[in-house]
């Protein structure tokens, strides 16, 4: 759709973030928490990759980590030509403008002691050298971009409606004219109403602003409005990393089919005949993970191999990326490259 | 956008409603605040202006007038010894009580204010930057632990004993008491607050909008200033409060022990110890700066509070 450029916005190689478990008397270190555990995707520019699955499988963490709100494990994250997986947070600095995140939760991610205005400025206040009043014309205008009205400027964020908190929240990440949005779960703590509102204004921002975004969402069927490309997590990896439409058609990782099988289906007439698949068991835990496949313990589909060998990511089909065993086949016959 | 929007828009922003003017709308509804600002402001006109109006030298011996009952004692008691010439009485040795109590006021506030403050100040400090700085947190934590438990009374006599000379001669009499005074109720009173400034740092650090601000990339002092410091604002302010009094009280139990201020030199707390040995007789010079002393520290609390629902714009709003 419009990846017509060559070269990805943002490309994220072998990305782990692992948290360390300290017990006993001496807080002594005792494992971590994988909770990514070697993410690799590009995002092109002006695309929406939309990146799914369950809760606690490491979504917002990749989202954060990506932006360099967590010092990283390992990996390396190039965003706009600029390495940025190992560079100490000081010299981030001057990166910031060129990424920004939207939170999910819009109470949380916005000062209860400021000012709608001095919220949007916070990032003009830190980035560039305009005078007061240049400040407050461009907080009008970004106020008029997320569709807030300008007299609210001097409100307190208590006093606003969800929908209106998480549009002050994304005019602060327009405030610098990023490139590239991490939007973690925007929607989630909306109502369903407000959901769209919101998820339309995302778009049509997209559109006007040239905006790339990195869509983390649990919601199956808003990732399908709004992704190019959609990259399904579980356990701190990527599982399947497919175009929408293909993904959606035909979903060629188990999880994936499983997944996308739980997405209410609104015609009862088709949702009696569907087939539901519904997994057995609980996550694994992160500190923990399962030798082999980490989806192991659940597929309906295991085989040996998956309890020894972590499947590697292959190429499947053209742009489809799975990491299962049940395609190890069709990979060696296309040569599949490596993520 | 249409010119015209501009210009409604431009004239809304550029007149905004200045926001202290909301805080003391607030202020305002709180009756006790403005009952104790009142108050606050009287006990410190009273001290402050006071002497120049009521020229009486706080000192002066006048034997023959003295153990003078209050003015109002006429009342009950027709045989009282009373002069219009003395409205609050005298002591046993005929020392005006309301001058004195004018200018033990003023030591008793200054000495208050100033310590607390700076109390303040150091409890806010330690706390932020353990709060904050992971790195700093375990060495501060056991440094304010460490001040905790010394036992802060004899500490202070040893101060006092140690540095009281030193400081006289480098400042003055009066002067080296009062930096020696201030400074030992401070550096001893800050524990509390850095305690609790602390743990809400950490608290709020944890929060999304610390996060936003930090993938805005503003950096630690700022973010302290901007982010936090406002935040815990209500922490410090009661602790503030509390301090004040605490102040107050340790001076006036510093002078009880002779260590304090030089003898001719009345305080509220001073004035209190001297009198209580004739308690029974003479119950008003107990009553009077300890009153005193109670209605102010009170006073200060009902402030702080009224200010703290003030600068919090989800109570101001509504």
């Amino acid at each position: 759709m419009l990846d017509q450029t060559p070269a990805p916005l943002v490309s994220v190689r072998d990305l782990k973030m692992h948290f360390p478990i300290y017990a006993g008397l001496f807080r002594r270190r005792v494992g971590e928490v994988k909770a990514v555990d070697g993410v690799s995707f590009d995002v092109m520019e002006g695309e929406t990759l939309g990146l799914v699955g369950e809760s606690g499988c490491g979504k917002s963490t990749c989202g954060r980590a990506v932006l360099r709100l967590y010092d990283i494990t390992s990996g390396e994250i190039r965003i706009d030509g600029r390495e940025i997986g190992s560079v100490p947070q000081p010299d981030l600095r001057t990166m910031r403008p060129t990424m920004q995140m939207v939170f999910q939760d819009p109470q949380a991610s916005l000062n209860p002691r400021m000012t709608v205005e001095a919220i949007i400025k916070e990032p003009l206040d830190e980035h560039t050298k305009l005078t007061e009043a240049e400040k407050r014309e461009k907080v009008a205008e970004l106020m008029d971009a997320v569709g807030l009205n300008r007299k609210f400027a001097k409100r307190y964020p208590h006093a606003f409606s969800g929908g209106q908190r998480q549009r002050i929240g994304i005019a602060r990440a327009l405030a610098l004219n990023p490139k590239f949005i991490v939007c973690d779960e925007p929607i989630a703590a909306l109502d369903v109403s407000i959901q769209a509102q919101v998820v339309n204004l995302l778009e049509d921002l997209q559109e006007k602003f040239g905006l790339t975004y990195l869509f983390i969402s649990h919601d199956l069927s808003m990732v399908r409005h709004i992704a190019t490309r959609v990259a399904v997590m579980y356990l701190g990896k990527v599982v399947e990393l497919s175009p929408r439409e293909a993904l959606y058609a035909e979903p060629l990782h188990p999880y994936t089919k499983a997944l996308l099988s739980a997405v209410p289906e609104p015609d009862p007439a088709l949702a009696s005949t569907r087939e539901r698949i519904i997994l057995q068991g609980d996550v694994p835990s992160p500190s923990n993970p399962p030798q082999g496949c980490n989806f192991c313990t659940r597929c309906p589909a295991v085989m040996d191999i998956c309890k020894q060998d972590e499947p590697k990511t292959h190429e499947v089909q053209p742009g489809r990326f799975v990491a299962c065993h049940l395609y190890n086949d069709t990979a060696d016959r296309t040569a599949g490259t490596e993520v | 956008m249409t010119d015209q929007s501009v210009d409604t828009a431009v004239e809304e922003l550029t007149k905004p409603r200045n926001q202290w003017l909301d805080v003391w709308d607030q202020f305002k509804t709180h009756k006790g605040a403005v009952v104790g600002l009142g108050f606050l402001i009287f006990i410190t006109l009273f001290c402050a202006i006071g002497p120049f109006v009521w020229d009486v030298d706080p000192g002066k011996l006048d034997i023959r007038n003295k153990d003078v009952r209050p003015i109002y004692m006429a009342i009950f008691d027709g045989d009282a010894k009373t002069s219009w010439a003395r409205p609050m009485g005298t002591d046993h040795l005929g020392r005006d009580i309301m001058a004195n109590t004018m200018q033990g006021g003023r030591i008793s506030l200054a000495v208050g204010w100033t310590a607390m403050i700076l109390a303040v100040l150091i409890g806010t400090l330690v706390g932020v930057f353990a709060g904050y700085f992971k790195r700093l947190d375990g060495l501060l934590m056991r440094f304010t632990d460490l001040v905790l438990s010394l036992p802060i009374l004899p500490l202070l006599l040893v101060m006092m004993l140690l540095f009281r000379d030193p400081l006289r001669a480098a400042f003055g009499p009066e002067q080296g008491i009062f930096i020696l005074i201030v400074t030992g109720i401070g550096i001893t009173s800050w524990m509390q607050t850095a305690r609790i400034v602390r743990g809400d740092v950490m608290a709020i650090k944890e929060r999304e909008f610390v996060l936003a601000a930090r993938s805005i990339g503003t950096p630690a002092r700022r973010m302290i200033t901007r982010h936090l410091l406002p935040n815990v604002m209500s922490p410090i302010m009661v602790s503030a409060t509390l301090g004040l009094a605490t102040a107050i009280i340790t001076e006036s139990a510093l002078s009880f022990l002779g260590l304090g201020f030089p003898s001719d030199f009345p305080t509220w707390g001073k004035i209190l110890f001297d009198s209580v040995d004739r308690m029974t007789a003479f119950p008003e010079r107990v009553i009077w700066p300890g009153l005193a002393i109670s209605l102010t520290v009170l006073s200060v609390n009902y402030i702080g509070d009224g200010l703290r629902d003030a600068l919090d714009p989800r109570i101001r709003g509504q």
